[in-house]
């Protein structure tokens, strides 16, 4: 029951069970692609074990008390009802503690075998390291095999390696959470902490900051890319490396609009001479999944309507309202996705 | 207050004598007695009556975060309304309602329950309401004006601290909960002594009602746990107004020094609103089933035991930080342990009502459908203590929902059974049984149509804190079903208060003793007389008003006469001395206006304001100590 093969997503399990499961499946029907239930890395899948241990016992039990709540209900009814005297010591020591330490006992062990699980990649040595660090409301992703490879709300993972993911803040606490993956570790100020991230299924697996860090908490999420190693190393190198410069002529306007505009002075696009470091590194916007880490898709209509005012769709976010030329706008929006 | 007392049995035979009685106790309603007043009555009452008040504006928080939450994308609120009204919901419902809610029934009920006249610090008592009630309207008038705190109850830093916080909105967080950190550690003072030196004669302390024990630990926990959240507050708002680097780990501060000490106190505080609740169902449980509690001894047992382990559960809410893994093991060991004393109490229950013979009112349901909430919230607390799989629903909509199965099932449905349980003798008044059992139903199904999607909402992997979500996530539909349920509780709890309003204003007048419960509360008028027993009671059971002894001591016994009490001892209840109480006075009001003063002074940064209210603080605690002008012989309290 604890530990699973591999799986598609949608209703694997369908088990007779109470209120609970009917509702699973019924929200399980619109595609939650950011479960806990349905577990891909080697960590999840420990604590999606874990909860079936844990639902199963809690219907036990539950059945147990509304036995005992029924019963003296319904007794009430009849008419030999008696008050009956006693202290009820035996039943409350048995139901009330040797049983349930008996439970417990059973449960903390099992959790503890997990907890040391949980502690160490399987393989024990890692393969690929990345550090993550958070800041107000976005992921900046580094890869310290190739130093050059930087990122935003995106991480690349190879499968079938254990990838170990140094956390820390620039800011305020977040906490690093991937449900289909592995479960969270915060990033503390002051504090360096690690995790691990674990699979053999390719896919995407949404992510999102689980401690709670101001206005945009809702909107600071990022995108796990597990792929096989070939095209994992095929993609850090191109991040590592700069702008390729064949550019159009309105890519080329884009291009000398955000160097010379406000752009420069807080993003970096390596390869060209801005090299702000306020905000995310665009070197790769062009790729991404997503703009202001999961406040909007990253199609032209709303990259514009970002560089314009960014506030009105992520707001509180540290950037202002860009004064862009409304003909400069498109050729800028053209530049930023031709960086891929 | 005066009910009629013609039809009433007296509990003594010379009516001139109850009448002095009732001249030296009695308070006349006047503007001056509205602010003097130390009687625990009528304290007990603005205690139940404030909290509730605050127990509908943060539900109203709570009716707007669930209307923006119903659909995904909605922008009703905006994410600064959004953070504010989710700090206030939770720091009111912790702070200003259950805490405040059960002090107010332990201030009517503990004397009462013990035989005793007063609580043992009347003045103090009534300095606790006055800091209460201050305390509470400057967080919630902050809320008016749009500067809320708006860095969750639990008040992280470095998000609380500077540069992120820059608006007062934090600063109402720590001074306000500093403030009302004076009320409640001096209300649980206030509870020990008086449970441990105004008991009854004969109330040994294996007499003791379950639900003063429950008070009685809980104020322990308060004692011991407050220190904590004072110190970080007060750290909190140097930190912030003042510089100082105590959690700035540039300068050698620590942030998680933060969380360590706010849950020191914040575990220990679950137990704090729980405990309370608890004593009320052991409280209600006889009345309806003809019997006691079974196993006393164990129940007891049961609460000394959790105010104790409570201390050394904090970590859980820290497995995601990155601590030692052997650390976790410890406290993932002491918090699987701590369900096992929760065990006892429900299976206790349980066998009480499968040994006795149950009638069925309004009361009980509460019981029932509190015993079928705080168990499926038991489950997934059990959950939490394993640290591996909390590593993976913690500050998810999985803990939202597991919380309020503890503290809505654990806290609020007794709370409510309690309410309609004591309302004749709150009142003198009977409530309308048909609209309990209305509002039991409509609670019960509105409370888990909304708290019981939440599990899956987080089990999807819902974060809590959110403005709002994606509609791509598979959220949708839980969440909607659980802005249905709120509006449905909603409905329900205002049956509750239009079920209080309607038994005040229309109700029946009650009998003493309508539910022929078992201790001594039932032994006084309803509404209970100024002097509460004429004649103090000598109890000979743990049962007193099902023992014939004790029931004819109360109506045989002699009366005490005068503003006066009897002190007993602390273990076996034997009558030590008898005591002058204090009179009303004005003192307590001052000086709670002084500490008042000085706390919007420090709020605002006028320190010479802040100055001024010490001043006040000071000369009235001089004059409330000033020596009494009447020696023990004159007062008749000599040995």
């Amino acid at each position: 029951m604890r530990r699973r093969g591999g799986h598609g997503t949608g209703t694997r399990r369908v088990r007779p069970a109470p209120a609970l499961v009917l509702l699973l499946l019924l929200a399980g029907c619109s595609g939650g692609s950011q479960s806990t239930l349905h577990a891909s890395g080697a960590g999840a899948r420990r604590t999606e074990g874990l909860w079936w241990l844990f639902f199963w016992i809690s219907v036990a039990v539950f059945a147990e008390v509304m036995t005992l709540l029924g019963w003296a209900l319904w007794r009430r009814r009849r008419a030999t009802a008696r008050v009956r005297g006693g202290d009820a010591l035996g039943m409350v020591s048995v139901l009330g503690v040797a049983i349930p330490f008996v439970i417990l006992a059973v449960v903390y062990g099992i959790g503890l075998h997990d907890l040391n699980a949980l502690a160490s990649p399987p393989g024990k040595n890692a393969a690929v390291n990345i550090e993550v660090v958070g800041h107000r409301w976005w992921w900046e992703v580094h890869y310290p095999d190739q130093p050059a490879a930087v990122t935003a709300n995106e991480i690349h993972i190879p499968i079938g390696e254990s990838v170990r993911v140094r956390l820390r803040t620039a800011d305020v606490q977040h906490s690093f959470w991937v449900p289909n993956l592995m479960p969270k570790t915060d990033l503390i100020a002051g504090k360096v902490n690690e995790t691990w991230l674990y699979t053999d299924e390719a896919g995407n697996y949404r992510g999102q900051c689980a401690e709670y860090c101001g206005q945009q908490h809702a909107f600071m999420a990022f995108l796990v890319v597990a792929e096989p190693r070939a095209q994992f190393d095929a993609w850090v190198t191109a991040q590592a490396q700069p702008t390729t410069p064949t550019l159009t002529a309105a890519q080329q306007r884009g291009k000398a609009v955000f160097e010379q505009g406000s752009c420069a002075s807080c993003h970096t696009v390596r390869g060209t001479s801005a090299d702000g470091t306020v905000g995310p590194d665009l070197t790769t916007i062009g790729s991404r999944w997503s703009i202001g880490a999961g406040a909007a898709p990253n199609d032209a209509g709303h990259l514009g309507g970002w560089i314009a005012n960014s506030q009105t769709i992520k707001p509180g976010n540290a950037m202002p309202p860009q004064p862009v030329a409304a003909q400069d706008l498109p050729d800028l929006v053209a530049y930023l996705q031709s960086l891929k | 207050m005066s009910a009629s007392t013609e039809e009433r049995p007296s509990p003594s035979t010379d009516p001139q004598e109850l009448a002095r009685l009732e001249q030296e106790w009695g308070e006349r309603p006047s503007v001056h007695s509205f602010f003097s007043t130390v009687d625990h009555k009528r304290i007990g009452r603005r205690y139940m009556i404030t909290a509730g008040a605050f127990f509908i504006l943060a539900g109203m928080d709570a009716m707007v975060m669930r209307t923006q939450l119903a659909r995904p994308n909605a922008s009703i609120l905006s994410p600064e309304e959004y953070d504010q009204l989710f700090t206030m919901h939770g720091t009111a419902m912790i702070f200003l309602v259950a805490t405040p809610m059960f002090f107010g029934f332990g201030n009517f009920l503990v004397p009462l329950m013990i035989g005793a006249r007063d609580m043992a610090f009347p003045r103090l008592n009534a300095f606790g309401y006055w800091v209460f009630l201050f305390a509470g309207s400057i967080m919630f008038g902050s809320q008016f004006l749009g500067k809320a705190p708006d860095g969750g109850w639990f008040g992280y830093v470095p998000l609380t601290d500077r540069p992120y916080s820059l608006g007062i909105n934090l600063d109402v967080y720590s001074l306000g909960l500093l403030f009302l950190g004076v009320s409640t550690t001096i209300g649980a003072i206030n509870f020990i002594v008086t449970a441990l030196k105004l008991r009854a004669p004969g109330m040994s302390l294996n007499r003791v009602p379950l639900f003063v024990w429950a008070i009685v630990g809980t104020s322990f926990m308060v004692i011991f746990a407050l220190p904590a959240l004072n110190l970080d507050n007060a750290m909190l708002f140097l930190d912030r107004r003042f510089g100082a680097h105590f959690f700035d780990p540039h300068d050698g501060g620590s942030t998680l020094l933060w969380q360590h000490l706010f849950w020191i106190f914040g575990h220990p505080d679950v137990y704090i609103i729980v405990m309370p609740a608890l004593g009320i169902v052991s409280a209600v449980l006889p009345a309806f089933c003809r019997r006691g509690v079974v196993a006393y001894p164990l129940m007891v047992l049961a609460i000394v035991t959790i105010s104790i382990i409570s201390f050394g559960v904090w970590v859980h809410h820290m497995f995601a930080t990155g601590l030692p893994q052997l650390s976790y093991s410890f406290f993932s060991a002491a918090s699987t342990l701590i369900t096992i004393p929760s065990g006892i109490q429900i299976i206790g229950w349980l066998a009480t009502m499968l040994r006795g013979r149950i009638v069925v009112r309004t009361p009980f349901l509460f019981v029932v459908g509190f015993i079928v909430t705080f168990v499926l919230g038991g489950f997934t607390g059990v959950m939490f203590a394993i640290t591996a799989f909390d590593q993976q629903v913690t500050d998810s909509y999985f803990v939202v929902a597991h919380f309020h199965y503890v503290l809505f099932g654990g806290a609020v449905f007794p709370m409510i059974a309690g309410v309609y349980y004591w309302l004749p003798k709150f009142t003198g008044k009977m409530f309308s049984e048909r609209l309990g059992r209305w509002a039991f139903w409509l609670v019960f199904i509105g409370f888990n149509t909304t708290f019981f999607p939440m599990h899956v909402a987080g089990l999807f992997g819902m974060p809590r804190r959110v403005y709002t979500y994606p509609g791509d996530l598979g959220w949708n539909i839980p969440n909607l079903i659980s802005t249905i349920g709120a509006y449905v509780l909603a409905v329900g709890l205002l049956l509750v208060l239009i079920g209080v309003i309607h038994a005040i204003r229309r109700g029946a007048p009650a009998e003493d003793d309508p539910w022929g419960g078992d201790t001594l509360e039932w032994g006084t008028a309803s509404p209970p007389k100024p002097y509460n027993f004429a004649v103090v009671p000598l109890v000979h059971s743990l049962h007193p008003m099902w023992d014939e002894r004790t029931r004819t001591a109360l109506v045989e016994g002699t009366i005490l006469t005068g503003h006066r009490a009897v002190q007993t001892s602390e273990l076996d209840g034997q009558h030590e001395r008898v005591l002058e109480m204090p009179e009303p006075a004005l003192v307590p009001f001052v000086n709670a206006v002084g500490i008042l003063v000085v706390v919007l002074g420090l709020l605002w940064g006028w320190y010479w304001v802040a100055g001024a209210g010490a001043v006040i603080v000071a000369g009235s605690l001089a004059r409330w100590l000033w020596p009494p002008e009447r020696t023990p012989e004159e007062a008749g309290v000599a040995r």
